[in-house]
């Protein structure tokens, strides 16, 4: 059923319950190389849902997801070989509570055999400075702000060199004057070329640097277009009501 | 009536009595300190088994083990299992304090198991989501980031553990063992007194237990400076 198969993503027929909530009801999209895909959709649409199953936190109930030519959601896949090219970043950080900055970091790459400690250390220490972090590589998590917390998780991903960035609601749960900091690595990153799909409620970030933009609702991808007219003119009546209240 | 004097003089000094309680005292220490051993090392892999789901999120054979092992075991006293591994397992042993140690770590390792579980269950998902979503597998992301935070949270619950197993082991005088309690009771059943010695083992109990809490608040205070720096 795959018809694109240049596409770097591409979703067949996704569906995911949880028992008798049909979450996810039949999802098909592709995400090129390079491309900044934006999801938005009203709270318990399923779109954290659909992020988390790209890279199988969440089991699909039915469907494919294919990055490049491996099915992601075939049993036979190492699936932990494919979330090495997948970075995410969460909601809530979930930076490593009992190691340091550094530690969170380089403890991946280098527990998996891909980057010795040297290595894993200074590409750290470059990844940090490039967030303004560099003087925290000794601290742990707690004693560092959501904004700082966040900026080292997006930093933690990067170091595995991945292909395609996934971030869930990056700063739903920031300070307000902690949201500017995030969005501005998000926007490096954009800017650099990084493939991205970004679940977010910032209409105005998502309005700058989406290629395309998804408002998914009752578990299917009601619109998609470019933000110039998938903010200006939107078709779907539910859109146009979810953006009235969040604009 | 003795005199308290007198009383203290019978119980500890004549006959260099005090060097029974000694003995009983080192036993006690070794006893538990090896039981404490057994029971960490059972109770957590006892833990891990028991939490072990197969992709279809159904228990697999080890987790299976494991349950009946902390299940049986918890259901069960410490007295029958003790005397069950001296006269029956272990019964061609002569070692006591092998037996000993080796029914009362199994025992521990049952309660630790379940500690533990609740410590693993306090660590927030998100810090295995995370791991995963490296690339790390399931047992990596347990050994370098969820067990040492679990370990941490029920840090206070193991010290109780530990209290409670080194107490424990005043039932291996059944066996025939001379800990702590067993020395107390033979100095008592030679000076047909009571008071002196089983104050003098109470004391003793006690101390130890006071030193194990204060070595396992340093513990406690340097496993926590992840929180606070």
């Amino acid at each position: 059923m795959t018809t694109d198969k240049t596409a770097m993503i591409r979703i067949r027929g996704l569906k995911k319950d949880f028992g008798d909530n049909h979450v996810l009801r039949g999802i098909d999209y592709d995400i090129q190389k390079g491309q900044k895909i934006v999801l938005v959709g009203p709270s318990g649409c399923g779109k954290s849902t659909f992020l988390r199953c790209i890279n199988l936190l969440e089991t699909p109930t039915d469907g494919e997801i294919w990055l490049d030519d491996v099915k992601v959601n075939d049993p036979a896949t190492d699936i932990n070989k494919v979330r090495r090219r997948m970075g995410m970043v969460f909601q809530r950080f979930n930076l490593f509570q009992n190691l340091t900055i550094m530690d969170n970091i380089t403890l991946a790459p280098v527990k998996l055999g891909i980057l010795s400690k040297e290595e894993a250390k200074e590409k750290a220490l470059q990844l940090l400075k490039r967030v303004n972090l560099q003087d925290k590589a000794d601290a742990y998590p707690h004693s560092l702000s959501g904004g700082m917390q966040q900026r080292i998780a997006i930093v933690r991903a990067l170091e595995m060199n991945p292909e395609v960035m996934l971030f869930d609601e990056p700063t739903s749960a920031l300070d307000p004057e902690m949201v500017g900091e995030v969005l501005e690595v998000m926007k490096q990153l954009a800017d650099e070329g990084m493939t991205m799909v970004v679940v977010t409620h910032e209409m105005a970030f998502a309005r700058e640097i989406a290629s395309r933009v998804l408002f998914i609702d009752e578990g299917v991808i009601k619109e998609e277009g470019s933000p110039e007219d998938f903010f200006t003119h939107p078709k779907n009546l539910r859109l146009q009501d979810f953006l009235s209240k969040v604009l | 009536m003795d005199s308290i004097s007198t009383q203290f003089y019978k119980a500890f000094i004549r006959n260099d009595r005090w060097l029974l309680y000694v003995k009983g005292l080192g036993n006690t220490l070794e006893v538990t300190a090896f039981a404490a051993l057994l029971g960490v090392v059972l109770g957590t892999l006892a833990c891990l088994f028991n939490l072990q789901r197969s992709k279809s999120g159904k228990r697999t054979i080890g987790s299976y083990i494991a349950y009946v092992y902390i299940d049986v075991i918890r259901g069960t006293p410490t007295m029958i299992q003790l005397l069950i591994m001296w006269n029956v397992i272990m019964a061609t042993s002569k070692n006591k304090i092998l037996v000993a140690c080796m029914a009362f770590g199994i025992n521990s390792g049952a309660y630790v198991a379940e500690i533990l579980r609740g410590g693993i269950q306090s660590v927030d998902e998100g810090q295995m989501e995370a791991g995963r979503s490296l690339g790390l597998t399931r047992n990596m992301t347990m050994l370098y980031v969820v067990l040492p935070q679990a370990f941490k949270n029920c840090f206070p619950s193991l010290l109780n553990e530990f209290i409670t197993l080194l107490k424990e082991t005043s039932i291996a005088g059944a066996v025939g063992l001379t800990e702590l309690t067993h020395a107390a009771d033979q100095v008592s059943s030679a000076t047909y007194q009571y008071m002196m010695p089983l104050l003098g083992a109470a004391v003793m109990y006690f101390v130890v237990v006071k030193i194990l809490s204060f070595l396992f608040g340093i513990l406690e205070r340097k496993l926590r400076e992840s929180d606070n720096r």
